[in-house]
């Protein structure tokens, strides 16, 4: 039993290994592949190839998977389930924020931990978002970006999907960072947690499915350009720098200079372009 | 004299249930009403519940189709082929992407489970002619999805123009590939390939019910 439950955990393993082993290859073959013509994509066709293997993992093994888990599992127990895995990814968060200079957002992020750790049960339950301590979406690949390094080409990563080359490099990072990673040596428990998560997350995604089927003309298109506009916007909280090529229907508007200046974020990172 | 007081009625009621015609409504106060609006008939209507395309469409064209701009939001979509296109193509394009559009809107509709909107404080200046209404949406165990609405103001009114949902623009996502369509089919080749996704939709959305 031991024995057949050690082979999954590396055969799981593997899996990783190979995603990541495939993101390396991909990398190298940035320079001999065929390009699209599109200079964000310039694998397309070996991305096509991957997104559609994806694609059938997800329609044979994921989506069956967390159906099953929707029905099992009642609504309060998959929010505490989200809630505990949430609460461990607040830390590295917090780190993040710090290593991008915004202090006021890490210390919010250590003050969540903390306080849902404590008084929210080992996270169970979100108190610190009660409160106002409101959860960020930071990872090792936005500070990359931040600190000015390139996307390079866009990548679709077997089992681990849409990726830049460096959120592909940002996401190894976070996976040493994880506390799930760390802190479980018991290798078994620890692949348990990991599928746990995944199916999870996987759940919460079921309501988008169908949006996400019928919207594009293209499904796998939409998916990178979704991916690639949210990135972007994630780095750059939500006030990218424009690309100088936006349309504009306003003859006085020249292309490139200053839009109308948006409505300040309501709510969350007012300090964030004082840290840019 | 009932008859007369029936009529008062019924035209001040109408007046009172349409605060936006006519009338220079906060962008904010129009996001959070028509969505508090089209929530509470969500709520009730047990067909939308249960998937009902058809009945989320009807949904969707009555109550929020009129605040929409289309035509703006295919100008951004399209990008500068725009110009290129004849008034006949640009009406074409305008109408097959607004069927695309609140299909798809139509759809998340009929996936909504009771998940609590928020609307995030508006910050504008009275003079602001463009501005960007925040809400959240929060579902237990999850982190909450961003909805911002861009609005502009317009003779009639606020009108949207572009949808940013967990930071991806509804609009500015179909740039990409409806410049692809344009490289290889010309104007024509995206209204065509726009034609085909909603026949194909529309089929399949058939089958369904």
């Amino acid at each position: 039993m031991i024995g057949s439950r050690k082979v999954e955990a590396s055969q799981r393993r593997l899996a990783r290994r190979a995603g990541l082993a495939a993101l390396a290859g991909a990398a190298i073959l940035v320079q001999g592949c065929a390009t699209s013509g599109n200079p964000k994509d310039p694998l397309e066709g070996f991305n096509r190839a991957m997104f559609a293997l994806n694609e059938g993992i997800d329609k044979v093994v994921a989506r069956p998977l967390a159906r099953g888990y929707e029905t099992v599992v009642p609504l309060p127990g998959r929010t505490v389930v989200g809630n505990v895995f949430s609460n461990l990814s607040d830390p590295w968060i917090g780190v993040n924020n710090l290593l991008q200079g915004k202090v006021r957002e890490g210390a919010s992020d250590f003050g969540r931990f903390l306080l849902n750790s404590t008084a929210g049960i080992l996270g169970a339950i979100d108190v610190a978002s009660e409160i106002g301590l409101e959860k960020h979406e930071e990872d090792f690949g936005q500070t990359l970006g931040r600190w000015g390094v390139p996307d390079g080409p866009f990548l679709v990563v077997p089992l681990f999907g849409p990726k830049t080359l460096r959120d592909g490099i940002g996401t190894i990072a976070d996976g040493y960072a994880d506390p799930v990673y760390y802190l479980v040596d018991d290798v078994p428990l620890r692949n348990s947690l990991y599928g746990l998560r995944f199916v999870n997350n996987r759940a919460l995604l079921l309501p988008a499915d169908r949006v996400l089927e019928e919207a594009g003309l293209d499904k796998y298109s939409f998916v990178r350009d979704s991916y690639l506009q949210r990135r972007r916007n994630l780095i750059f909280e939500g006030l990218p720098p424009r690309n100088g090529d936006e349309f504009n229907d306003e003859p006085a508007a020249k292309p490139g200079s200053a839009p109308v200046p948006p409505a300040p974020a309501g709510g969350e990172s007012t300090s964030a372009p004082a840290a840019r | 004299m009932g008859k007369l007081l029936f009529i008062l009625a019924t035209v001040l009621g109408a007046a009172l249930s349409l605060p936006a015609a006519g009338q220079d409504n906060a962008p904010d106060v129009l996001v959070k009403t028509v969505t508090n609006d089209v929530l509470a008939i969500v709520r009730e209507d047990k067909d939308i519940q249960s998937g009902s395309t058809k009945r989320a469409i009807e949904l969707v064209e009555q109550k929020v189709l009129p605040h929409f701009n289309f035509t703006r939001m295919t100008q951004l979509a399209v990008g500068r082929d725009w110009r290129q296109a004849s008034p006949e193509q640009q009406s074409k394009l305008v109408a097959e992407f607004k069927d695309l559009l609140v299909r798809t809107y139509s759809n998340a509709l009929t996936g909504y489970r009771n998940q609590v909107i928020s609307f995030k404080p508006a910050r504008y200046q009275p003079a602001d002619t463009d501005v960007i209404v925040r809400t959240e949406v929060k579902q237990p165990g999850a982190q909450p999805v961003s909805i911002d609405y861009s609005l502009r103001k317009e003779a009639d009114g606020w009108k949207v123009y572009d949808v940013v949902v967990a930071n991806v623009s509804l609009v500015t996502n179909y740039r990409e590939s409806f410049a692809a369509e344009v490289r290889s089919g010309g104007i024509d080749g995206l209204i065509k390939a726009l034609q085909n996704r909603n026949k194909s939709l529309e089929a399949k959305a058939g089958e369904k019910s």
